[in-house]
């Protein structure tokens, strides 16, 4: 046990000691922060795009009382001009696009068949939509007054539903939740996987040097070879959870200076930003970050926290096993391509199926499955948790984790062992396989 | 003592020892010799317990061999190496600690060590920092640090320069004269010939041949002896000795301008009995009994073998 204590103690510290470690893990939330400022001045920049539409509009429907100006859109109504000037005149200045509404001669049905819009560079799918359903709304409303109802009893008609959405223990949630649960739940996962993989990677970069500078045969004959497998793999490991505790404490961190700015008034961005992309006042924005802190007050925090060390830690034995199991067949990286795609395979299948199946249906058939399987589960279950999970899902998906993880250790260690005494030929599916019979 | 009983291991269909059985006096260096592929390693590694036999038994000190006999213990593999980032000092202690001894006892036997090889102003530097000489203490120092009953070493002089090389060799014969038991296995036999006093030889996964290198060397002499003989007329007397004897010509140095040749002596007469049959001939100036080298011993045995 003292031998694997060092050797766990040797692997940590070489890793923690490395600067690129202290540089990823002190500089990455703020390159996270930077990216996602970045994005969002880009976007807000994008926003500052005024589109300016020429609308000719021949039906009298009076479309020009829809389409009203905002930030982002300019209307300008040519239908004096009639459509073959107009679109003249679009060419000329270099408008965005030409908006025409034919006259409405053959019934309101004819004409929203027969509406067009002139550009010379196809517009977004959102912006398209959004004109469609502008259109909509007004021939609705037009429909309508032809069958008697007058504008006021149709304006009386409509009602903003929100859906108040309480779970049978009588607490409620909100879709602001839901965004929070599937951010929180997506965003674990993704972690997992990406910490698998480059700590996964960093096992078998260890092994990989042990055998190549030739130490191994000294160090093995001190302790057995499944020891300094689990060493490795545990100091790895560790490593990375100070990692993420490092991340835990800056983003408190961040989100204390965060609040701090907010309640000072000192605001969080440039005036100009939040001029141009519709944010809210700060006072307003204040008040959303209330709600969100009572929504994740209302996350299973706890529970979360705990299956994410988990599931990082199953997930990672389990992978990294098989890492370990790479590293000691081979004799350089470079022939490692072709053991690691079947270990990115279901890495990546996780994530998808997280992304896809979780988001859409987080209790469906598929994600459930998923979040069971011990290759896949690390990373589903924790997308999963957030919306909550019955127990006895998450039990089964545990000790089967468990099981697999300890027998995939096992079985890598069988490989492990005689791998790193072999030197030479590349080794083949067929090689590891006889290795397993040794 | 160290006693290997009929030791077997195969890696998958391909037999690496075949029914081997070994004994190795306490306090004595052990030439494990044989080619590339006899099985030197697989023995090697079986006794460091980084792989287990398909059978049989393995004694050390009259216990069955068993995981604590690891601090009891020295190896220095033939491919030596330490981590690269990692400062000697540092490394130095993982090991010895690996190997049973407490961070403070390792402490001081390294300060020992490194004193004694002055080398302390090493302590911090980085592996990569050193060149292969350098390493190479480091190495031997980690592979005796923790006072091994036996040692074991691996193509023990390939790849040292000739002063690191005497310098382990005066320290592997100091820690023999303290009552390590010490094994060397090489397929280079002539480099180790001249330090073992027990041989075993391995051939095909099988041991052809073991015993103390003295009585192996007597059962292999042939009584060749090499000649020196002062004579005016070295054609006539050469061409005598040849109708009397079994006589080849030899070179070998000497100060002097003499017939030199190799004779084939009666096994059961002495030595004396050639040197007065000689004396008639000429005057002795040079008379050595051809002692046979390992290397003669083992193709000769291999032929015996084979046979």
């Amino acid at each position: 046990m003292k031998k694997l204590q060092l050797i766990i103690y040797r692997e940590f510290k070489s890793k923690v000691n490395n600067k690129s470690f202290v540089i990823l893990t002190f500089l990455s939330p703020f390159l996270v922060i930077g990216m996602g400022m970045l994005i969002y001045y880009l976007s807000a920049l994008n926003g500052k795009d005024v589109k300016e539409i020429v609308l000719v509009d021949q039906s009298a429907l009076k479309f020009k009382d829809v389409f009203l100006d905002n930030p982002t859109e300019k209307y300008l109504d040519f239908t004096d001009l009639g459509l073959e000037q107009s679109k003249d005149l679009v060419r000329q200045h270099k408008y965005s696009g030409l908006l025409y509404i034919p006259p409405i001669s053959k019934g309101v049905k004819h004409l929203a068949e027969s509406i067009e819009f002139f550009s010379e560079e196809t517009p977004s799918l959102p912006f398209l939509s959004a004109l469609e359903s502008k259109i909509e709304e007004r021939l609705k409303l037009h429909k309508l007054s032809l069958s008697g109802v007058t504008s006021k009893t149709i304006s009386e008609a409509h009602f903003d539903v929100d859906l108040i959405q309480v779970n049978f223990s009588g607490e409620q949630s909100s879709k602001l939740g839901n965004g929070l649960r599937i951010g929180l739940g997506l965003g674990a996962g993704y972690l997992v996987m990406m910490f698998i993989i480059v700590y996964g990677n960093s096992v078998m970069r260890s092994v990989i040097e042990e055998k190549t500078s030739r130490i191994i045969e000294i160090v093995i004959s001190s302790v057995k070879p499944f020891q300094l497998m689990l060493g490795k793999i545990v100091g790895n490991a560790m490593a990375g959870l100070l990692q993420f505790f490092i991340w835990g404490i800056l983003l408190v961190l961040f989100g204390l200076l965060a609040r701090f700015f907010t309640e000072g008034g000192f605001g969080t961005t440039p005036s100009s930003l939040v001029a141009a992309s519709n944010i809210e006042m700060p006072a307003q924005n204040s008040e959303q970050s209330t709600l969100i802190l009572k929504e994740i007050g209302a996350l299973p925090l706890f529970q979360m926290f705990v299956m994410f060390v988990f599931y990082f830690l199953g997930g990672f034995f389990f992978y990294s096993a098989i890492y370990a199991a790479i590293g000691a067949a081979v004799n350089s990286e470079t022939d490692t391509q072709q053991f690691l795609l079947p270990v990115l395979l279901p890495l990546m299948l996780a994530v998808y199926v997280g992304i896809v199946s979780v988001v859409d249906a987080p209790h469906g058939p598929v994600a459930t499955v998923f979040s069971i399987l011990p290759f896949t589960s690390s990373i589903v279950m924790l997308m999963r948790i957030p919306f909550g999970v019955p127990w006895w899902e998450l039990l089964l998906s545990m000790a089967l984790l468990l099981i697999s993880f300890v027998g995939m250790v096992l079985f890598a260690a069988k490989i492990y062992r005689i791998g790193i005494l072999m030197y030479g030929k590349k080794p083949s599916y067929k090689d590891l396989y006889k290795w397993l019979q040794y | 003592m160290l006693r290997i009983e009929n030791v077997s291991k195969s890696y998958g269909a391909k037999q690496a020892l075949k029914g081997v059985s070994i004994s190795i006096p306490k306090g004595s260096i052990c030439g494990l010799l044989g080619p590339n592929g006899a099985g030197k390693t697989t023995i090697i590694r079986i006794l460091n317990q980084i792989i287990l036999p398909d059978s049989g038994k393995i004694y050390l000190d009259g216990a069955l061999l068993a995981p604590k006999h690891i601090a009891a213990i020295g190896y220095l593999p033939e491919e030596r190496g330490l981590y690269k980032n990692m400062k000697v000092g540092e490394q130095a202690l993982y090991l010895a600690q690996l190997k049973g001894l407490s961070k403070g006892e390792a402490t001081k036997r390294l300060r020992y060590w490194f004193d004694k090889f002055d080398i302390a102003d090493w302590w911090h530097k980085k592996i990569q920092e050193l060149s292969k000489g350098m390493a190479q203490k480091i190495q031997f120092i980690v592979t005796v640090l923790h006072r091994p009953k036996l040692l074991i070493f691996d193509e023990p002089f390939s790849g040292f320069d000739p002063v690191n090389a005497a310098l382990m060799a005066k320290e592997i014969l100091q820690l023999r004269d303290e009552g390590a038991t010490v094994i060397f296995s090489t397929h280079r036999m002539e480099s180790v010939e001249e330090m073992c006093d027990h041989i075993v030889l391995l051939h095909r996964s099988e041991k052809i041949l073991e015993g103390s290198l003295t009585s192996l060397q007597k059962q292999f002499q042939s009584r060749v002896f090499e000649i020196g003989l002062q004579t005016t007329d070295k054609k006539q007397v050469m061409a005598k000795l040849s109708s009397k004897f079994g006589v080849s010509e030899a070179h070998f140095q000497t100060q002097q301008d003499e017939l030199k040749f190799h004779l084939q002596w009666d096994l059961d007469k002495s030595s004396n009995e050639l040197i007065q049959a000689l004396q008639a001939y000429g005057e002795i100036s040079h008379f050595v009994a051809a002692i046979p080298t390992v290397n003669e011993i083992f193709m000769k045995a291999v032929n015996v073998h084979i046979e």
